[in-house]
């Protein structure tokens, strides 16, 4: 069978076939216990981590790692399959850090597309007050889908620019660890399969956060959930590991720790959180999942009988909320940090300038990854949480704004009397920043105890959450995507359905932020799936809901140019934008091995513009390199 | 386990760099055991449970007697001592056994049972995660011990060896917090 040669079928038959010997065991050992057969939710878990063991070994993501430990050795295979098409490696196991880059960032976008689909469904419900096309059990699941199926598909997008970019930025032949990249990739597949077939276990009604006690009795779709996230969160941590050795190791002679590109330190600082903080939502997680099956009183106030008579203290819920958010604050800044990269790398080169401050720049990074890990609890002042960490936690959350206010420095420094060009990375670039203004100056309100008892859970949280995802995140991913697209495609994109793209999704998201924002600050509150027409706010939400479509058309406009580009474009030059990095030295599209030769680094990274300066020597055994 | 076919200096970069990785894991791991040790203060406070006090501290024991002989199957082999090295291994995932039959077998036999509130959620919840790390130890050494029996490893090339042994180190270092976190801070009730 031919189908059979495509890496992913072969994993899905075998998380299908997983996950049938799951139930079929857990039926098993209760029958041999003497249980009732059929109990869903065990059978459920049990298939679900041997269908995601069936996943990876179906597609092929642990045969080396077997041979190894019967004690085989496996060469490393490089380039396009030979007995194949070539684009038939996009869909089995390859070890190509370009080709794994890619396999994220496209994953990244459907993952995207899905969930701003499902964000359509609900829009769409709340442009009128009253219920009129879903019920409101489906509108919790659909919102909850939304969330954790968007911040999946960020963290794939996140991974992909990552995966791409940081070995070329650095000058390495690929990651450190191939294998472990392919892993880390191929996992989270059955992971975005469990999420999204939590919708046909009766979905759950607890939103992305998954807090109990409602998670502990919310229905089977929760399960399912918690468990796809907790592959997902495996794909954090072992990529992470895996960029950090990447840059620690690897980095071309001359590439001292300050001429690294600026998109690399980004990369350290996001790895940096994802290494570390990603266990405490899995463990979160497993917690509830524990509770759920065995009945363990993690959460759980109320004791048993037997509990009060060994003298147990009682669960308590807000618990998981430190453990939650230890994990999914820090998490939104692994989503924005290689965001704010890109704006950081791509300025300069269509400034022509320097990069204003590039010390600070990087160190900005580190700095709101470690200030991110202390600022937790401004999740939880209206949780019941102890009131003496209210203050620490208030003024720890205002610190990040240091770092970032460094960031906006910068590039206001960058732009300032520089020779501006317009294409469509510049505006998305530039669009970034308007709209992570308004997520930035939207965040302190939230962070002050006083203004937040009032915000918390309103519409203004959802607004500024949002501004902060798109200026971090959406925007400067869409400028990576059409900046590099020549470098990946060796074809150029078109510029027009570029700036189409640009122009229909900045006004559009405008409307959507500020639109929020307003009605959150005249009483809509979050998660609800209606709203009281004396409100007033149905004006609003109908803008809300309008500039949703826009944005999803504009999303629409940029898939059908790449995805047209990619064949049918004009054949691109090596160096479009006349980039002073490394991976802009060498042809479109960049070879199976990007460096033939390796290259030394003897001057600093964004000198654009400054006559005589070198950044790449790209043939160091042949005369020195012409100055850009 | 790399190829055999490259070179010294290439298998220490190699090597240099699968050391960094792994590190990182357990800077990792850390993370989410330091999250089972703030569960644990969060809901316990200064109380514990009555536990077998002599069962921990015999479990206890094993485990740290455990890491010796590990770290004598890592000198052996990086002595060349073939079969000193595989027999030390034999003994370290035999301690290992006791121990889980000590956690398993006693320990969670108690008058605490996983459903009795804080008290059971948290005792079996470290004492099961760290068992499952024992387990993934003891399969570890299984694999190494096999390609040792095969001839594999040398006194220059050995990280498999290595990198099993920190590995195992390790869990018994999570052992040393979790030991006195659920059996000697606090008072008994």
């Amino acid at each position: 069978m031919v189908i059979f040669s495509l890496g992913i079928i072969r994993g899905i038959v075998g998380q299908i076939v997983g996950t049938a010997v799951g139930l079929i065991l857990v039926t098993l050992i209760r029958l041999l216990m003497g249980l009732p057969a059929w109990k869903a939710e065990p059978a459920m878990i049990i298939g679900a981590l041997i269908g995601a063991v069936g996943f990876m070994i179906g597609v092929g993501a642990l045969s080396d790692w077997f041979k190894w430990m019967g004690g085989k050795e496996t060469p490393m295979h490089h380039g396009p399959p030979t007995d194949k098409p070539a684009w038939t490696r996009y869909f089995s196991v390859d070890y190509n850090h370009k080709v794994i880059g890619v396999q994220y960032a496209v994953t990244g976008i459907l993952l995207v597309l899905v969930a701003g689909s499902l964000a359509l469904i609900f829009r769409t419900e709340l442009a009128q007050t009253g219920l009129q096309y879903i019920e409101a059990a489906t509108f919790n699941t659909l919102f909850g889908m939304h969330g954790i199926v968007m911040i999946a598909g960020i963290l794939l997008g996140v991974g992909g620019m990552i995966n791409y970019l940081v070995p070329l930025m650095i000058g390495a032949s690929d990651m450190a660890f191939p294998r472990l990249n392919a892993f880390g990739f191929w996992i989270n597949v059955p992971g975005a399969i469990l999420v999204i077939s939590a919708l046909f276990m009766g979905g759950w009604d607890t939103g992305w956060t998954g807090y109990p006690p409602l998670s502990v009795l919310a229905p089977m779709g929760v399960q399912a959930f918690m468990l796809g996230v907790y592959l997902v969160g495996i794909s954090s941590i072992v990529g992470s590991a895996n960029t950090l050795v990447t840059v620690a190791k690897m980095r071309a002679p001359g590439m001292s720790w300050f001429r690294m590109p600026i998109f690399v330190w980004a990369a350290v600082a996001t790895s940096i959180i994802q290494l570390t903080a990603t266990q405490l939502i899995g463990l979160s997680f497993l917690m509830v999942t524990v509770e759920r099956v065995l009945g363990m009183g993690f959460f759980n106030p109320v004791l048993t009988a037997h509990a009060i008579e060994v003298g147990s203290p009682p669960g308590n819920v807000v618990l998981f909320q430190h453990l939650f958010w230890f994990y999914s604050h820090p998490a939104v800044y692994v989503f924005i940090l290689p965001g704010l990269g890109i704006i950081s790398e791509l300025l300069p080169v269509f400034a022509r300038k320097p990069l204003f401050g590039y010390k600070w720049i990087a160190l900005s990074s580190l700095a709101i990854a470690l200030v991110g890990f202390l600022v937790w609890a401004h999740h939880m002042f209206t949780a019941g949480m102890e009131p003496f960490l209210r203050i620490p936690f208030q003024f720890a959350t205002m610190l990040v704004a240091v770092p970032t206010g460094v960031k906006f420095f910068s590039w206001v420094g960058t732009i300032w009397r520089g020779k501006l060009e317009f294409p469509t990375p510049m505006l998305f670039v530039l669009g970034a920043i308007s709209v992570f203004l308004i997520g930035g100056l939207t965040g302190p309100p939230n962070g002050t105890v006083t203004t937040d008892l009032y915000l918390h859970d309103t519409y203004w949280i959802v607004g500024h959450f949002h501004a902060t995802m798109f200026g971090g995140f959406i925007f400067p991913f869409f400028a990576a995507l059409y900046y590099w697209f020549p470098k990946a495609t060796g074809r150029m994109y078109n510029e027009r359905l570029g700036k189409l793209h640009f122009w229909l999704i900045l006004p559009g998201f405008w409307v959507q932020s500020l639109g929020q924002i307003a009605v959150g600050l005249l009483g809509m509150r979050r998660r609800i799936a209606d709203y009281d027409p004396a409100l007033g706010i149905q004006n609003g939400h109908v803008w809300i809901t309008v500039a949703g479509y826009v944005i999803g058309l504009s999303v629409l406009v940029m898939i059908y140019n790449l995805a047209w580009s990619a064949r049918k474009g004009p054949v691109a030059a090596a160096n479009p934008w006349r980039s002073r990095s490394p991976e802009f030295q060498i042809p479109s599209p960049i070879p199976e091995h990007s460096y033939a030769e390796a290259f030394v680094i003897t001057g600093e990274p964004y000198d654009y513009g400054l006559p005589g300066a070198t950044y790449v020597a790209m043939n160091p055994s042949a005369a020195p390199a012409a100055a850009d | 386990m790399s190829a055999s076919a490259i070179s010294q200096a290439e298998y220490e970069q190699q090597e240099s760099a699968n050391r960094l990785g792994l590190w990182l894991f357990f800077a990792s791991e850390a993370f989410m055991f330091a999250g089972l040790l703030v569960a644990r203060f969060y809901l316990w406070g200064d109380t514990r449970p009555h536990l077998d006090q002599a069962v921990a501290l015999i479990i206890t024991a094993v485990l740290l007697l455990s890491s010796y002989s590990m770290n004598r199957a890592e000198v052996m082999i990086a002595h060349d001592d073939r079969k000193g090295f595989l027999n030390s291994l034999l003994i370290t995932a035999a301690l290992g056994v006791v121990f889980l039959i000590g956690v398993i077998g006693f320990e969670w036999q108690g008058h605490i049972r996983p459903t009795d509130g804080a008290f059971g959620a948290v005792l079996y919840g470290m004492t099961g995660m760290h068992a499952l790390h024992v387990v993934s130890g003891i399969v570890f050494i299984f694999i190494v011990w096999n390609n040792g029996r095969k001839g594999h490893y040398s006194a220059d090339r050995h990280w498999g060896v290595h990198a099993c042994a920190v590995w195992w180190h390790y869990i018994d270092l999570v052992w040393v917090f979790f030991y006195p976190a659920l059996y000697l801070i606090g008072t008994a009730q």
